[in-house]
């Protein structure tokens, strides 16, 4: 569960990114984050990765306070988050198999747990057959499911995505966004930030729109629930 | 999810990463081998003026002469009290009778020594004393001493041991110094250089939820590899530098005056603290290198 209490976020240049932010995403959910260009979406996925730090207001993340967690207690927070990003970041030398195995191993994980968890996590995502290819070998849609698989690799309770279809034709960007669909009704929590309206509209989901760091509306079904459209 | 010390892991990780930046590694390890030589040659030369110091101290010794006006058993009642001297730890006394027995003796007899009277010597005592750097200090004591006459001693040779010596250590510990900075500076600019060539990885672990340890380890066991190999090559090169200059000193002088130690005696002190140093360089400069993960 993530809960975002009047959250403020001024960066260190003066740029106040976030001003007073509220939103609560229950276990299970699935949730749109829509908004333009500099909104603010992107400075809210770093706060609930603990990349940055709130100037003011409360957060809580899987029942971390993110307000008083200590550096130590960090990486176990995020261990109940899994990432995605439109540029992938994929380890280019390692195989696709390669790179899941290095997020296990960098939580500990055995070689007995990895080969019982890589290949069905492979086999969700549609890549059992690529296990062994790098990712310069795969499409760009296949690299993003590679990174899916990465984030569900170490079975987190969530499950965030920055844009991750922001480098990807349409028909890709679908795929994409009905496998997180899957991912979430296996019960998987699903935060998805992206601009593509349409691809918004094709869903029947709950959607925070936010606009120049508030959120402007909260409503299920689509972009902005058609207010604006 | 299991909490383990992976060590394979954080060994194949550290050691394929030195690969990665060869040239930087081998400078590193250059680095160490020249630190821990010139460290190496220096004490080597402290060590050995130390120990012909030590034969030194044996046969040296002050020799305290009494007053002619004093009697044998005056004489012998001086014992207690050059004994409270300080840096003296024993004595022996000689007569003027037994002095003359050994002159003569030592010039086999020679007719000219013969019927010499025995008050051409005169009583004295042999002392020995702990710490030869204060020899003057002691015969200047001794000197003070009622009923002395006089004290003869090798201060200037045991003066001059003990500047050499002095001077040895002290260079080392300057030039040690000023190696163990350098060094542990290109180690981590070296590791600088792993983490840099992984910052990519790094990243990515940190996203999945790694901790600081689990991230540092590998570079930690990469600037151990590297301070223990150097300390490796080290060694053995000290070991040839060792004999050959033995050779030379041998070659260079009848003087059996300079005794070298031999190195294999050595093995047990300098493979151990070669080891240390080499270890704490690695271990320390990587952690300076990567002190800035220890903040997420
Ligand atoms: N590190 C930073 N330092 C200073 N200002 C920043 C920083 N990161 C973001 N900003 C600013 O904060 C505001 C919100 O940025 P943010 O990245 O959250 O937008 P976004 O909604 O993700 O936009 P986009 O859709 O383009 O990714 C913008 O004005 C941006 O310029
Ligand atoms: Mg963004």
């Amino acid at each position: 569960m993530i809960r975002l209490i009047d959250v403020y976020k001024e960066y260190d240049n003066g740029t106040k990114a976030l001003k007073g932010v509220n939103m609560r995403i229950d276990d299970g959910e699935f949730v749109f984050l829509v908004g333009p260009s500099g909104s603010g979406k992107s400075t809210v996925i770093k706060l609930i990765t603990a990349e940055i730090a709130p100037t003011e207001g409360r957060l809580m993340v899987n029942g971390y306070n993110l307000n008083n967690i200590s550096p130590r207690q960090v990486p176990y927070m995020r261990r109940t988050l899994g990432i995605v990003f439109q540029d992938f970041r994929l380890i280019q030398k390692k195989t696709v198999y390669e790179n899941l195995s290095f997020a296990m191993r960098a939580i500990g994980a055995s070689s007995r747990e990895l080969r019982r968890r890589i290949p069905y996590v492979l086999q969700l995502v549609g890549l059992e057959q690529k296990a062994d290819r790098y990712p310069g070998q795969l499409s760009g849609g296949e690299q993003q499911r590679v990174a899916i698989a990465r984030a569900l690799v170490n079975n987190p309770s969530m499950i965030i995505a920055d844009e991750p279809t922001g480098n990807l034709d349409p028909q890709r960007s679908l795929e994409i966004m009905m496998l997180l669909e899957r991912i979430n009704e296996l019960g998987t929590t699903m935060l998805v930030v992206t601009h593509e309206k349409n691809l918004v509209n094709r869903f029947d989901k709950r959607v925070v729109a936010i606009e120049n760091g508030r959120i402007i509306s909260d409503k299920t079904g689509g972009y902005y629930n058609g207010e604006k459209i | 999810m299991a909490r383990r010390f992976d060590a394979g892991y954080y060994f194949s990780e550290g050691f394929h990463s030195i690969f990665t930046h060869g040239f930087m590694s081998f400078a590193a390890v250059c680095m160490i081998v020249a630190c821990l030589l010139i460290m190496g040659s220096f004490s080597l030369v402290a060590v050995n003026l130390n120990d012909m110091l030590g034969d030194l101290e044996d046969e040296n010794q002050l020799a305290v002469y009494i007053d002619d006006s004093y009697t044998e058993e005056q004489a012998r009642a001086l014992e207690e009290e050059l004994k409270a001297v300080p840096n003296v730890t024993n004595m022996t006394f000689v007569t003027r009778a037994e002095a003359l027995d050994t002159y003569q003796q030592s010039h086999n007899n020679v007719e000219l020594f013969e019927d010499l009277p025995d008050d051409v010597f005169r009583d004295r005592y042999y002392v020995h004393i702990a710490d030869i750097a204060q020899m003057a200090q002691t015969k200047a004591n001794l000197e003070q001493v009622e009923g002395v006459g006089d004290v003869v001693a090798a201060v200037e040779i045991a003066e001059g041991f003990v500047l050499v010596r002095n001077i040895a250590t002290g260079v080392a510990l300057v030039l040690v110094g000023i190696l163990l900075v350098i060094s542990l500076f290109i180690i981590a600019n070296t590791i600088k250089l792993a983490t840099f060539y992984r910052r990519e990885e790094i990243a990515i672990m940190k996203l999945c939820g790694a901790t600081d340890g689990f991230i540092q380890w590998p570079f930690v066991v990469e600037g151990l590899i590297l301070g223990l190999t150097g300390a490796l090559v080290a060694f053995f090169v000290q070991w040839g530098l060792y004999q050959l200059v033995g050779k030379v000193i041998i070659q260079g002088n009848g003087l059996s005056l300079v005794t070298m130690i031999g190195y294999t005696t050595l093995i047990p002190t300098i493979l151990p603290v070669f080891c240390g140093v080499g270890a704490l360089i690695g271990v320390g400069g990587s952690l300076l290198a990567i002190r800035k993960f220890l903040q997420v």
